[in-house]
């Protein structure tokens, strides 16, 4: 139980709950914003696969991570351009679009990756981190927050410049009032479709990027159904983080955390089954749910589709 | 300003072509989707550089051709009784997505009591008991989300998810643990004899799991049109307000709703199991469910129209296992053909509502959204 204490140990949980963490949060920020303009995405573990597979190829031709991300972001815009057309335009079912753009994706990657590869499954080498001066010499913290790729900084900035947007800026207003009171935005004069439709846009970029960061720095390679429906716990992590970005973030870590928390147990001898040890976040909100039984707040208008003049 | 537009429906037509042309329309809002899935799906493996012809020729034989329509008849039952489960629930409006969740709860359950029940009991009654087990269990495992949304509202779509993911990983924990069969290394449960599993259909391959998808079936259609909670259960879906105004007791009709289709969920495992499987290896997951939805939806939420949706499904899914080794695309190529049924479906009910309506083809929200993509709250002065 000592070991409990030791820097190994911490060292590896914040270290493996980042990785395994980075992926859900980028989803599950995704999923916030869609979900705070009335869009419900159930497409998200489809976006993810698009933006695993294509962020792999483009990291593996292109010899660079970040092309790998851009090219991640974009085929999750792509996917999610399916929704925009005919969820957001055209008013029609967002779930059973969802579970289409889920099963596509899984689909079409199998199908690409095995047509590109055969039966192999190359790998990437590790992904290039940015050391921040003086704060990574600090015991645990140092070489786990402060020793990581690019593109977690720019996450976390990400974050607070979301959470400033939603707050204070027009566009935030907007997108919040196309979930709350649609009517009231056209009222004003702003296109609901239109706001809907680069929230979606938003949504495929992040998820895909959510996709790309999960095949290039947490697994180094591309297997077919590599997200493992993380993609729905990215759901549940916005649904519970009620639309408020840091929420969102904090959630997302405890499940990363909880992804990764049976392989640090074993480096101090510890063998917990890893089945056990996903469960429990679940569980705990499960149990959270029932005895504190609030709703968990969604905008009034989700998953409806906004056509002008009807009530 | 001028008024908003607003689509008046046209006058219902009278006389007597009138059914035979909803008939008519009704048949071909179901069957195109599936046929333009089947043309797309061809044009996608002409880009793979397959020959889409002796593909789909590859399935017809695999499927269907040599008794092969025998192992798609298997495939049926537990996708038909996973498709009465969904269609109960969906007639509700109420969303049951954690149905992986119930089914493997089930499967774990099945097939790691099956080898000591149907030892020390005669075999009809341990196949009965066996059912009965995964029903319970299915529908134990709804009953969370049900009282959280008949009691609070919360969003079921949330609960059935997370209880899924618990579900799938309390299964594993299972194969691995005590169901572990000792003999091997890898993680799964004991294999039955083939004298122990469910008896087939006489002069069949088919074992009677399908008789038992059937009778579900029919039951549920009979619940849902015949009887006054299915009446219930109806409004509830069309109408929440209406229906508590009515007086229907919505705890009671959404709990009961939860439970009947994670019964049937849950029996889609014991039949799957007892029937075909024999043991359950961790990790497994069939995903039925997610394949099953799109025909729930083309069955209009008719128990009785799924049942062709969930053969022609069936023989897709069999000759397509054959079919995609034969011309070495990996199986999870039919999910592509599964999502493009989805996206077509969607789409013909999109245009059959307008032309319904007499409306136009674009609404008027999309040319907006066309037209004038870069609208800011700045324009606002009123």
């Amino acid at each position: 139980v000592s070991h409990l204490l030791s820097e190994e140990f911490w060292t590896s949980v914040i270290a493996g709950g980042l990785v395994a963490g980075m992926p859900l949060m980028f989803a599950s920020v995704g999923e916030t914003i869609s979900e705070r303009s009335g869009v419900l995405n159930i497409g998200l573990e489809g976006m993810m696969l698009f933006g695993a597979y294509a962020g792999f190829l483009g990291a593996y031709y292109g010899h660079t991570q970040w092309l790998g991300y851009l090219a991640g972001g974009l085929a999750g815009m792509g996917a999610s351009l399916i929704m925009v057309v005919l969820c957001v335009w055209l008013g029609l079912d967002q779930i059973v679009v969802g579970i289409a753009i889920t099963l596509a994706g899984g689909g079409i990657t199998s199908v690409a990756q095995q047509a590109e590869f055969g039966a192999s499954y190359p790998r990437l080498g590790s992904a290039s981190t940015l050391s921040i001066p003086l704060l990574d010499r600090l015991p645990i913290v140092g070489s786990t927050l402060f020793e990581q790729p690019i593109i977690v900084y720019l996450a976390f900035i990400g974050i607070g410049v979301l959470t400033w947007a939603f707050r204070a800026t027009n566009i935030g207003l907007n997108l919040r009032a196309a979930g709350e009171k649609p009517e009231a935005l056209d009222a004003a004069g702003v296109s609901v479709l239109a706001t809907r439709s680069y929230a979606v846009l938003a949504t495929g970029f992040l998820t895909g990027l959510g996709g790309a960061y999960l095949a290039i720095v947490g697994a180094g390679l591309f297997t077919p159904f590599i997200t493992q429906g993380q993609g729905y716990m990215a759901i549940v992590i916005a649904m519970l983080g009620r639309g408020k970005p840091w929420w969102v973030l904090f959630g997302s870590m405890l499940f990363g955390i909880t992804l990764s928390l049976s392989d640090s147990l074993q480096i101090i001898g510890i063998t917990l089954s890893t089945d056990l040890v996903n469960m429990l976040p679940f569980a705990a909100i499960i149990v959270a749910l029932i005895v504190f039984a609030r709703r968990s707040y969604l905008p009034p208008s989700l998953a409806l589709p906004y056509v002008r003049g009807t009530r | 300003v001028s008024k908003p537009e607003v689509d008046v429906p046209i006058a219902p037509r009278s006389g007597p072509g009138r059914i035979g042309a909803q008939v008519r329309d009704v048949t071909f809002r179901s069957l195109m989707p599936v046929v333009l899935a089947l043309v797309a799906g061809g044009l996608l493996l002409l880009a793979l550089g397959h020959n889409p012809f002796s593909f789909y020729l590859d399935v017809y034989r695999g499927g269907i051709e040599q008794g092969a329509w025998q192992d798609s008849a298997i495939r049926m039952a537990p996708l038909l009784l996973i498709a009465a489960g969904l269609t109960v629930i969906f007639r509700a409006n109420i969303w049951n997505l954690g149905y992986d969740g119930q089914f493997l709860l089930g499967a774990a359950l099945v097939s790691g009591w099956g080898p000591a029940l149907l030892n020390d009991m005669p075999k009809a009654i341990a196949i009965v008991v066996l059912f009965i087990v995964a029903a319970t269990v299915g529908a134990a495992w709804t009953i969370i989300p049900a009282l959280l949304k008949a009691r609070y509202g919360t969003n079921e779509i949330i609960t059935t998810l997370m209880m899924s993911f618990i579900g799938v990983d309390l299964a594993n924990i299972l194969i691995k643990g005590p169901f572990q069969d000792p003999t091997v290394a890898t993680p799964e449960t004991r294999v039955l004899p083939f004298d122990k599993m469910l008896p087939n259909i006489p002069g069949t391959r088919i074992h009677v799991g399908l008789v038992v998808a059937f009778v579900a079936i029919f039951a549920v259609h009979y619940l849902l049109t015949r009887t006054s909670f299915g009446l219930r259960l109806q409004i509830l879906g069309a109408n929440p307000r209406a229906a508590k105004h009515m007086g229907v007791n919505l705890t009671r009709v959404i709990v009961i709703s939860f439970l009947i289709s994670g019964a049937l969920i849950g029996a889609a495992s014991a039949a799957d199991i007892l029937g075909l499987w024999g043991y359950a290896r961790a990790n497994w997951n069939p995903a039925y469910g997610d394949t099953v939805i799109p025909f729930v939806f083309l069955a209009r939420l008719n128990a009785l129209a799924v049942i062709p949706f969930i053969a022609f499904f069936s023989v897709l899914a069999t000759g397509g296992d054959i079919a995609t080794q034969e011309s070495n695309l990996p199986t999870d190529f039919l999910l592509v053909l599964v999502a493009l049924i989805l996206l077509f479906m969607t789409v013909i009910e999109y245009l059959g509502r307008r032309r319904a309506l007499g409306g136009s083809y674009i609404t008027p929200g999309l040319k907006d959204a066309a037209r004038s993509p870069l609208v800011r709250l700045k324009g606002r002065r009123a």
